[in-house]
């Protein structure tokens, strides 16, 4: 069972909601999927996220993925670990693997992410 | 994640074996495969370090027999082999009437009258049915046994070690590019002292049916040397940092083996036509439209297979292949560029998701095994 305390995107991302920022990152399914992670591209602070749009780039040994935001918002912080340690993703997807914290700009979008349930019976599909 | 749909995909005697240790299988030229075990990363690092086990038995496995075969296969490739004593073997290519690589391919001499062509498995068949024409009129056969051998190799400093103790063959007479027929754990082998990841290591070759007592002989034997199983996700990297090129990256029909840096291989001075002479002779005179290079990317990103190269805002060339490489702990490449571009020392760009990211020429091999 993933994460009770985190929503979900059928792209797998996780997201945790602190007020009005939200931090956001990949699931360890989506870790698993992918394989050794070894490069993380992330948005600079302050860029603005488009729910749904592709936010940034992670990459295994093998392949290219897009990061696509969960929801809208202004970036704050992109995990700077990340750059020379994209294993975190790996070995800690919902931990130190963080990836960026956003400004949520409308909280009508979290009420669209899954929950933990239906993030589970998701990937239990697949 | 799911397996490829299994039906029409060719199975090797492992694959159960490789399902049981977890890994993951992919579609790899018709084949069911294990691309990585424990992880890509993990695995690379157990070869450098120690041993790693490998199922290679989807690649092709071609005999050709007969008072001609050396003729034969001199007439059919740009190498030699008739120059071969038995029990070596050499690095070779078979190339297409204008120049083009149908396939890379080593050749081993097994015995006055009989070699061995091993093929890559997603060319087996293009090179079986070229070979039967280009032996016809030969004193020569063809004998395909890919589908009835298998191939298990071991690579990594730890290998010498761990084989020895399944043959009682002195393998410290086996050189490098060395090949011979023995039995390892009581099954007979043609072990050859060759590879694809630029460490000490032996590819063993074995009927069919043996290739299960031939991988748990293997795996017991290197349990405490810390062997590991390896999938096709590590033999890349690997292959990549040794500068080896890959058929389908690398070399293809409309690439040349001088453009390849691999001029060395194409022995215009042996007697006898081969198909491709008259290409290959013109291109060695005319000179080359483009060379492989190696890259170290100086800057953030990885380059990898398609993307572009620029040299000083002019379109230079184009990644054939690209990793993250676990021993140099930096982003590395192969690419086709201009024969002007391509010194050692010449910083390039590398065109990453519309970033031109600085990338030095170095000599190849990346990496090369401690002495």
């Amino acid at each position: 069972m993933v994460p009770t305390d985190l929503r979900y995107t059928k792209d797998h991302e996780w997201v945790r909601v602190d007020g009005d920022e939200a931090t956001i990152g990949i699931t360890k399914y989506a870790a698993d999927q992918l394989g050794d992670i070894v490069f993380v591209e992330l948005p600079d602070a302050g860029r603005v996220l488009e729910a749904r749009a592709p936010f940034g780039v992670v990459e295994s040994v093998k392949a290219v993925s897009d990061l696509f935001a969960p929801l809208g918002g202004e970036v704050v912080e992109a995990n700077a670990a990340l750059a020379g340690q994209p294993e975190l993703v790996n070995s800690e997807p919902y931990g130190a693997g963080w990836m960026i914290k956003v400004r949520v700009a409308d909280a009508g979008d979290i009420d669209d992410l899954l929950d933990a349930a239906a993030y589970d019976a998701l990937i239990s599909e697949g | 994640m799911t397996e490829p749909q299994t039906r029409q995909l060719h199975e090797t005697p492992l694959v159960e074996i490789h399902r049981a240790l977890g890994a993951k299988l992919i579609d790899f030229a018709g084949w069911l495969m294990p691309v990585q075990y424990a992880g890509i990363l993990e695995e690379h690092r157990a070869v450098r370090q120690r041993a790693g086990l490998f199922d290679l038995s989807h690649m092709g496995e071609l005999f050709v027999e007969g008072p001609e075969a050396g003729a034969a296969l001199a007439a059919a490739l740009v190498t030699d082999p008739p120059s071969l004593a038995v029990g070596r073997a050499h690095y070779s290519m078979m190339a297409t009437p204008s120049g083009g690589i149908v396939d890379d391919l080593i050749v081993y001499r097994l015995g006055d009258e009989r070699f061995l062509v091993v093929a890559n498995a997603s060319n087996a068949g293009a090179v079986s049915d070229a070979l039967v024409e280009r032996l016809a009129g030969f004193k020569a056969v063809l004998d395909d046994r890919s589908l009835a051998t298998a191939l298990v190799a071991v690579q990594g400093p730890a290998s010498a070690p761990i084989a020895q103790r399944l043959t009682d063959v002195d393998l410290t007479g086996l050189r490098y590019y060395g090949i011979l027929e023995t039995n390892v754990a009581g099954i007979p082998a043609l072990v050859a002292r060759t590879g694809y990841t630029g460490e000490d290591g032996f590819e063993m070759f074995v009927e069919w049916g043996s290739a299960l007592d031939l991988w748990s002989a293997l795996t017991e034997a290197g349990r405490d040397a810390g062997l590991a199983p390896v999938g096709l996700g590590a033999r890349d990297t690997l292959r990549l940092e040794a500068g080896m090129p890959l058929y389908g990256n690398e070399l293809d029909t409309t690439t040349n083996p001088f453009e390849a840096g691999l001029g060395r291989v194409v022995k215009l001075d042996k007697a006898g036509d081969f198909v491709g002479r008259t290409a290959l002779e013109k291109i060695a005179r005319d000179g080359i439209a483009k060379r492989l290079v190696g890259l170290v990317v100086r800057g953030r990103g990885i380059a990898r297979h398609g993307y572009p190269v620029w040299a000083d805002g002019r379109r230079t060339g184009t990644v054939t292949s690209g990793t993250q490489s676990p021993s140099l702990g930096a982003p590395i490449a192969m690419a086709y560029v201009a024969p002007g571009d391509g010194e050692p020392g010449t910083i390039l760009d590398v065109e990453i998701r519309e970033q031109r990211v600085p990338a030095e020429v170095v000599a190849l091999p990346f990496y090369r095994r401690p002495a």
